[in-house]
């Protein structure tokens, strides 16, 4: 018998209004895996992480972080429960009024001024992690380039040692090496960090490298999902179109 | 056949009236619960007292440049006007009294209050809204600090605690302005003049200009924060949040005031 996933959702639905995002998704993430949901633009990947971490509420169903149903808690709970939570968001979503060592260590000081020089040496430690040096610490988001941006968005993710991170096209914009960087980054915090992953993408390279199973979200609902070595023969011609990125195809 | 589905007119005509009460309703609903949630997060713990020292010196000291020239223009002018007036019925000397006593009740807080609203109000909705869009909010969530007390709560008390201050300055500034015109322009005698000021003016005066300043601050602290926080659909949401936050922000001062007022003397 399998342990208890990490994350699990079961029968998750979310509409706004007429527009039915997440349709009866049931999927589980087990711990120390790298999952990766795959979908169309507008498909309900980005909705259905923030469901997980209780930015949204969802309509019907429940989800499971370590076996606690977080639909049910608390605001106080939640909060307890993100704490296990580290997040990239697609646009870095960095702190635009705060200097690059700041956001970093935003999650350990909850936005306080406080042990500036212990909070600075943290911030180069987990930004040397990312590939940047001390030059960058006193910059601000703005004056940094897009992959840079990334870059110390993810720092700030992995700051807190979450238990789990979500990616939210964690290579977007990027260009090959970068991103080749990213997702080395992201093979190397599940592989010798033991963090459990959830990458939501359209870029199949990365795919590919950094999952090990897959899942594909299509009008609101889990398609399909399998070991990331099936995904090129899964049987389902939805995922094959978006695979194969052919135009002609069951999606319009 | 087509009369049984044709739209009802007396129905449509009240349903044209009734949308927009309705969401006129919705609107102050959910501004009163955010002020509510607002207010509740911003009185308990954790408080960031240097976010609160910023704002407090982005909304006043930023503000008294164009507070002060605010005053200054609008205390001379009032009493040029009072004069020209007075002279219809010989109460040329009245000028004193009635710049002071219209300073302090009422020019001094509205003008202050309007004045910072417009630049402070759409300022925070653009930065908030901002944030909103560009998913800096559900970052700050996700990294477990809440929006409510690190965001709204420092420019809620920033605000309410500046503007009194701003409205005292700028009732001193609007008198001086006054009090310059009438001297230098008006032949007003200097001590004279600055007896008839001290004399007229009591303690409620001064009292209801801080009430009011101190509304006004907390209006148009809400009414940036709530249309920042509510913004959704990119660059032209935020455009549509600071008009929002504006707006919002000239109505509430110009109906609270009337509220103070009419509570104070109706």
């Amino acid at each position: 018998m399998a342990g208890q996933p990490k994350i699990e959702l079961r029968n998750v639905s979310k509409s706004f209004g007429s527009n039915h995002v997440l349709r009866d998704v049931n999927f589980a993430v087990e711990p120390g895996e790298s999952m990766t949901v795959i979908g169309g633009s507008g498909s309900g990947k980005s909705v259905m992480l923030k469901c997980i971490l209780g930015l949204m509420e969802v309509d019907a169903g429940q989800i499971f972080v370590d076996g606690e149903d977080v639909c049910a808690m608390t605001q106080a709970d939640r909060d307890t429960i993100r704490a296990k939570f580290g997040m990239l968001f697609q646009g870095g979503a960095l702190f635009d009024s705060l200097p690059v060592w700041r956001n970093v260590t935003f999650a350990l000081t909850k936005g306080r001024y406080s042990n500036a020089r212990e909070m600075r040496a943290t911030a180069l430690e987990n930004l040397e992690r990312v590939g940047l040096g001390q030059d960058v610490l006193e910059l601000r988001p703005s004056e940094l380039s897009g992959g840079m941006q990334k870059r110390v968005a993810l720092a700030r993710a992995i700051a807190p040692r979450p238990e789990i991170i979500f990616f939210d096209e964690p290579t977007t914009g990027l260009d090959p090496i970068r991103t080749d960087v990213i997702n080395r980054l992201i093979l190397e915090l599940v592989r010798d960090l033991g963090i459990t992953a959830l990458t939501i993408t359209h870029d199949m390279g990365s795919v590919e490298k950094i999952s090990d199973r897959v899942a594909m979200l299509y009008d609101g609902r889990i398609i399909w999902s399998g070991p990331v070595g099936d995904l090129r023969h899964s049987g389902d011609e939805h995922v094959d179109q978006f695979v194969m990125g052919k135009a002609t195809g069951p999606i319009d | 056949m087509s009369d049984s589905t044709a739209p009802n007119p007396v129905i449509l005509f009240f349903a044209a009236i009734g949308r927009p009460v309705i969401a006129a309703f919705g609107m102050v609903g959910r501004v009163a619960l955010f002020a509510v949630q607002a207010i509740r997060k911003a009185l308990t713990p954790p408080w960031y007292p240097l976010r609160l020292l910023e704002q407090m010196f982005q909304i006043g000291w930023a503000s008294l440049p164009v507070v002060a020239l605010t005053a200054i223009f609008t205390g001379a002018a009032l009493a040029q006007q009072i004069y020209t007036g007075g002279q219809r019925f010989n109460a040329e000397s009245t000028v004193p009294a009635i710049v002071v006593i219209a300073m302090v009740r009422e020019l001094g807080p509205v003008l202050v209050g309007l004045m910072v609203a417009g630049r402070v109000s759409s300022a925070m909705a653009a930065e908030i809204g901002t944030m909103r869009v560009t998913e800096q909010i559900d970052a700050m969530v996700t990294l477990r600090t809440d929006p409510y007390r690190y965001l709204i709560a420092p420019r809620l008390f920033a605000s309410v605690i500046t503007l009194p201050i701003l409205v005292c300055i700028a009732n001193v500034i609007g008198i001086f302005g006054g009090y310059m015109l009438s001297i230098y322009k008006l032949g007003f005698n200097p001590a004279n003049y600055l007896t008839m000021t001290a004399d007229i003016l009591e303690f409620d005066d001064i009292m209801m200009s801080l009430v009011k300043a101190g509304v006004f601050g907390f209006f148009i602290a809400l009414s940036g924060c709530y249309a920042g926080l509510t913004t959704r659909g990119g660059a032209a949401g935020v455009g549509r949040a600071t008009t929002n936050a504006v707006v919002g922000a000239f109505v509430l001062i110009l109906l609270s005031n009337l509220i103070v007022t009419l509570t104070a003397f109706g």
